[in-house]
């Protein structure tokens, strides 16, 4: 009963020891075994297998998910559909982006070893979010993955760009992580306990406008809703998005932005869940603003990394609506969004990496001008990408859209429904200026786009999920059913 | 019921798209060969429905349905009736005439244009045989993408302006007839207690006024835009000006009929009790009929050739809502055929400009005058080309206008007093324009060797001129063909129409019988 470490502990951890173990691997690998440059994209190698044990860890779990969701640690994990579903997430996007990036780094002359380690332990972090039940494993795992992305953004040494936006990461990071660190300590003060479900019992007794709880609620928020991008806490999001390796944007972006969404559902669906009548107002409000400025910052653009990142900002905005529903549909909704979301925005990721060349940037508006003469393939797939991250079926990204309008009416929340639906018009604007500079503008650059056998699978499996997913949806939305939090 | 015969008309397109997409852009003669086999081969395959459709069926026909997304209610439920048939063959035709005149005047991109339009039919095709709302909407979003293209890549000097205008405005409005939709998905699960898409399965709700009111305005926002009514088209002269010729035909011939569609498939017969709302009624009759009258009086004023025709467009669409909203059984039939003779004569119009326009690269009207002297044969299509779109008897456009007019009537005398007043400016832009343009003498040295129509061009314009002709002889069976989905959607929305006054209903009569009922009192007072 009071084992120090029980067999479903273990099981439980496998997929985060596999993480940590495998990236601890390649950083002795790094030097030890593979000391030439040029060999070291067979670091990838290790990270697959690191993610295959750990894919097959979960796998494991999901085939017992039938006898009910697994605790562990006396309750400070917790595998549930919920967990796992998001840990799937963070496998695929982890696997496309290591597979893209080699090409991308040696490029960017600054290809090492860590790179890969880094993201393992950033996904290590994303498990233990996803997985949390308790608020100090909660915030271990935000810091781990938090400080792996500080390094990453940073990750081009001797480019400015990049140092400055991993500098407003981590100072802007750091003052938030505060803001959570105080808010959960109003929530332990109130409770005695850092498990959530001691919280929320003691959170219900005290009402939602008790002066404390509306404490722990504002600071709380604070911390979770930076991390999502919300505005108005969304001011470091372009600024990282431009200046880190466009491999980590397109990781930063997808990856953690799920990871803060489980976690911001957990706690906003635990301990929080009580004070929705204090939440759900102020959290309407920050929605319509993240969409509002998402969207309407984004037509300016110029540049398609500071536009995506800007997009990336008005779509937190739509997940936020979710959660303003609140009923099965809304989360599920989250789910599905969270899952289309991931893959579309690689998928237009993807594409500003293949643009990446020798002496060349590539991710300026004019940099993908006339890309149908030149490569209309690619230009093609980022077509089905933007037309999905704007919601037009038959691309996955509607599905998502779908659930969250779905929720808010079957909620009443009509306003919210229109104002959601009117920005996807806006939404189309912005991202037809790129669709448009791809098909109706001539050439400008004749370098061919640099591909690696990496970028054309990972594309490939974007692409094919982004419409399969908008044509055939059904065993992905079962997936998603499995996820909801009870 | 068992063959699949309309989801291979639905896929054949597309099918012809795959192939067209492994056949190597240097292969122009290749592309444009087969691109007008697949399209004539969907006219062909096409062509069965139209034999094989029982009139006397009350209901839809070459039903096929599948599980398509079971934890959404899904359904890849395909189905047509009289309306969906017509504007099938409508699109089938229109569509396979589009691909052919393009032959000489798209020169760059062929691939990427001939994949568009064969996209682009998929989309139209299947707007018209779904009976899954879930369907229905993806197709409707399906149109966008091929059409902004369309304009966008192979239009005229503003044509990425016209293409994101014409993206925007229907975006906009579908998105919310989205919310409709989901609102109305909503109410049957909340009643029934399952999820449905299935248009036949959501009629069964019965909803509060209040609700129907909000989404019909929903809807109403949606299928507005589409067709476009007065004052939401302002992106129709935009698109059609800037859109490649094939572009504006199919643009003026089939996708406005969505719109018109939208209204008599969805928001009459599920929300019938907001359709026959007398303020909604008497909102779009007025919108119709400003629609009729402004669209008439700005075509008078204009100096380009295809804007006169779009403005013409936002003219008799005009009509067609009106035919609509007339609730009756010569209104809703009035107006679908109408929908058919606006595609054939407006195609036409269309066609007529992209020929002079390849020729001389200006739709200036001033340009032109006494054309008939060197383009005899040109005169003559564009002759009967115009009095068709004017209405002239014994020509398609008189049956539709007549019908419509006559439903009008019997809903409100002011209805159709005002609109007749439509088919006289009609008349007046349209013989102007062609007086201007091929009458006179020669004013312009540069048209005096204009070469004449050349014999793929006259194909391209025989198969309208027929049908015109056809329906302006004998529109009996077009007449046939609707009686019985027309007489379902009046049962719906008036229920008892039939009963309460049989006779009344049919024969306008009834009208006059009552007025002159009336008029004895009156004068013995």
């Amino acid at each position: 009963m009071n084992q120090f470490y029980t067999a479903t502990d273990h099981f439980v951890l496998v997929p985060a020891v596999m993480l940590a173990l495998f990236g601890c691997a390649i950083l002795l690998f790094d030097f030890v075994v593979f000391p030439d440059p040029r060999q070291r994209k067979y670091l990838l190698f290790f990270l697959i297998l690191g993610e295959g044990f750990a894919g097959f860890g979960l796998w494991k779990q999901q085939a017992n998910l039938a006898n009910g969701a697994l605790e562990a640690f006396h309750g400070s994990l917790i595998m549930d559909g919920f967990s796992i579903f998001f840990n799937w997430i963070f496998i695929a996007a982890t696997l496309i982006v290591a597979i893209v990036s080699y090409k991308y780094l040696e490029i960017e002359g600054e290809h090492h070893g860590e790179y890969y380690s880094l993201l393992m332990f950033a996904q290590c972090g994303m498990f233990f979010l996803a997985a949390g039940t308790d608020l100090v494993t909660l915030f271990i795992g935000l810091e781990l993955m938090a400080l792996s992305f500080y390094v990453m953004v940073g990750f081009l040494r001797t480019s400015k760009r990049s140092n400055e936006a991993a500098m407003k990461y981590l100072l802007l990071g750091a003052f938030s992580s505060g803001f959570l660190a105080y808010g959960f300590s109003v929530m332990y003060g109130i409770s005695g306990s850092t498990k959530l479900t001691e919280i929320a019992a003691h959170m219900e007794a005290r009402g939602p406008f008790d002066p404390l709880v509306l404490l722990a609620l504002a600071t709380t928020s604070v911390g979770l809703l930076f991390k999502v991008s919300a505005v108005p806490f969304h001011m470091w999001a372009p600024d990282a998005y431009e200046g880190a390796p466009t491999t980590v944007t397109a990781y930063l972006s997808v990856a953690s932005k799920a990871a803060s969404i489980a976690f911001l559902l957990r706690i906003f669906l635990g301990p929080l869940a009580s004070a929705r009548d204090a939440w759900e107002p102020i959290l309407s409000f920050i929605a319509v603003a993240t969409m509002t400025v998402g969207n309407l910052a984004a037509i300016n653009q110029s540049n398609i990394k500071r536009l995506l990142a800007y997009s990336s900002i008005s779509h937190a905005g739509y997940m936020l609506l979710g959660l303003i529903a609140g009923n099965a549909t809304g989360i599920k909704g989250i789910a599905v969004y969270v899952m289309v979301y991931t893959f579309m925005n690689l998928g237009a990721f993807l594409v500003l990496v293949a643009l990446r060349r020798k002496g060349i940037i590539g991710e300026d508006m004019d940099d993908i001008a006339g890309l149908m003469h030149k490569s209309p393939g690619y230009a093609l797939l980022m077509l089905i990408f933007l037309l999905s991250l704007a919601g037009i079926p038959p691309t996955a990204g509607f599905l998502g859209k779908y659930y969250i309008f779905l929720s808010l009416i079957e909620t009443h929340h009509y306003t919210l429904a229109v104002i959601g639906t009117l920005y996807v018009a806006v939404a189309i604007y912005y991202y037809f200026r790129i669709v448009r500079s791809m098909f109706a503008r001539d050439l400008t650059e004749q370098a061919p786009l640099s591909t690696s056998f990496g970028l054309r699978v990972a594309l490939a499996v974007s692409a094919i999920l982004t419409l399969g997913i908008g044509l055939y949806p059904e065993p992905f939305l079962r997936l998603a059913e499995t996820s909801l939090l009870h | 019921m068992t063959d699949h015969l309309l989801s291979l008309v639905l896929f054949t397109p597309l099918a012809g798209l795959l192939v067209l997409l492994f056949i190597p852009s240097r292969q122009k003669e290749l592309i444009k060969v087969w691109a007008n086999l697949a399209s004539f081969a969907g006219f062909l395959i096409s062509l069965p429905l139209v034999s094989r459709f029982d009139k006397g069926v009350s209901g839809f026909q070459f039903v096929e349905r599948a599980n398509w997304i079971p934890s959404l209610g899904a359904q890849y439920l395909i189905g047509i009736d009289g309306i969906s048939l017509l504007l099938i063959m409508l699109t089938t035709v229109i569509g396979f005439i589009a691909i052919l005149s393009s032959w000489n005047a798209i020169q760059d991109r062929l691939k990427e244009y001939y994949c568009m339009f064969l996209l682009l039919q998929v989309g139209m095709l299947g707007v018209f045989m779904s009976m899954d709302f879930f369907l229905f909407y993806v197709f409707w979003e399906l149109v966008l993408v091929p059409m902004y293209f369309i304009i966008g890549v192979w239009g005229g000097p503003r044509k990425l302006y016209a293409a994101i205008k014409f993206f925007l405005y229907t975006l906009a409005g579908s998105v919310l007839m989205l919310l409709g939709i989901l609102t109305l998905y909503f109410q049957y699960a909340s009643q029934f207690g399952r999820y449905t898409f299935e248009i036949s399965e959501l009629m069964k709700l019965s909803l509060p006024l209040g609700l129907q009111q909000w989404v019909f305005w929903a809807f109403f926002l949606g299928f507005a835009i589409k067709v476009p009514m007065f004052p939401f088209h302002t992106w129709l002269p935009d698109a059609h000006v800037e859109a490649p010729t094939a572009g504006s035909v199919i643009l003026a011939s089939v996708l406005l009929k969505m719109g018109t569609y939208g209204f008599i498939r969805f928001s009459l017969p599920l929300l019938p009790q907001a359709s026959v709302d007398q303020t909604i009624v008497q909102i779009l009759a007025v919108l119709s009929i400003v629609g009729i009258i402004y669209g008439a009086l700005v075509s008078l004023m204009q100096k380009d050739w295809k804007k006169l025709v779009a403005y013409s467009s936002v003219s008799h669409l005009g009509f067609c809502t009106l035919g609509i909203f007339a609730m009756n059984p010569n209104g809703l039939a009035g107006s679908v055929l109408q929908q058919i003779n606006h595609g054939i004569s407006t195609g036409m119009l269309f066609l007529i400009i992209g020929v002079i326009y390849e020729r001389r690269h200006t739709r200036e009207i001033a340009e032109y005058g006494g054309l008939a002297h060197v383009m005899p044969k040109y005169a003559v299509i564009f002759a009967i080309a115009m009095l068709s779109s004017a209405g002239l008897p014994l020509l398609n456009g008189f049956v539709g206008e007549f019908t419509i007019l006559q439903g009008a009537f019997e809903a409100n005398r002011v209805w159709a007093a005002f609109a007749v007043t439509g088919v006289v400016f009609g008349a007046a832009y349209l013989l102007w324009l062609y007086q201007r343009t091929m009458l006179g003498q020669i004013a312009n040295g540069k048209n005096l060797h204009l070469p004449d129509l050349s014999l793929r061009e006259i194909v391209v314009f025989l198969p309208l001129i027929a049908w015109a002709i056809w329906i302006g002889v004998y529109p009996k069976p077009y007449f046939d063909i609707l009686e019985k989905p027309v007489q379902r959607i009046v049962e719906r929305v008036r229920p008892g129409y039939y009963q309460g006054g049989a006779q009344a209903a049919i024969k306008p009569g009834h009208y006059q019988g009552r007025v002159g009922g009336r008029v004895p009192g009156v004068s013995g007072q």
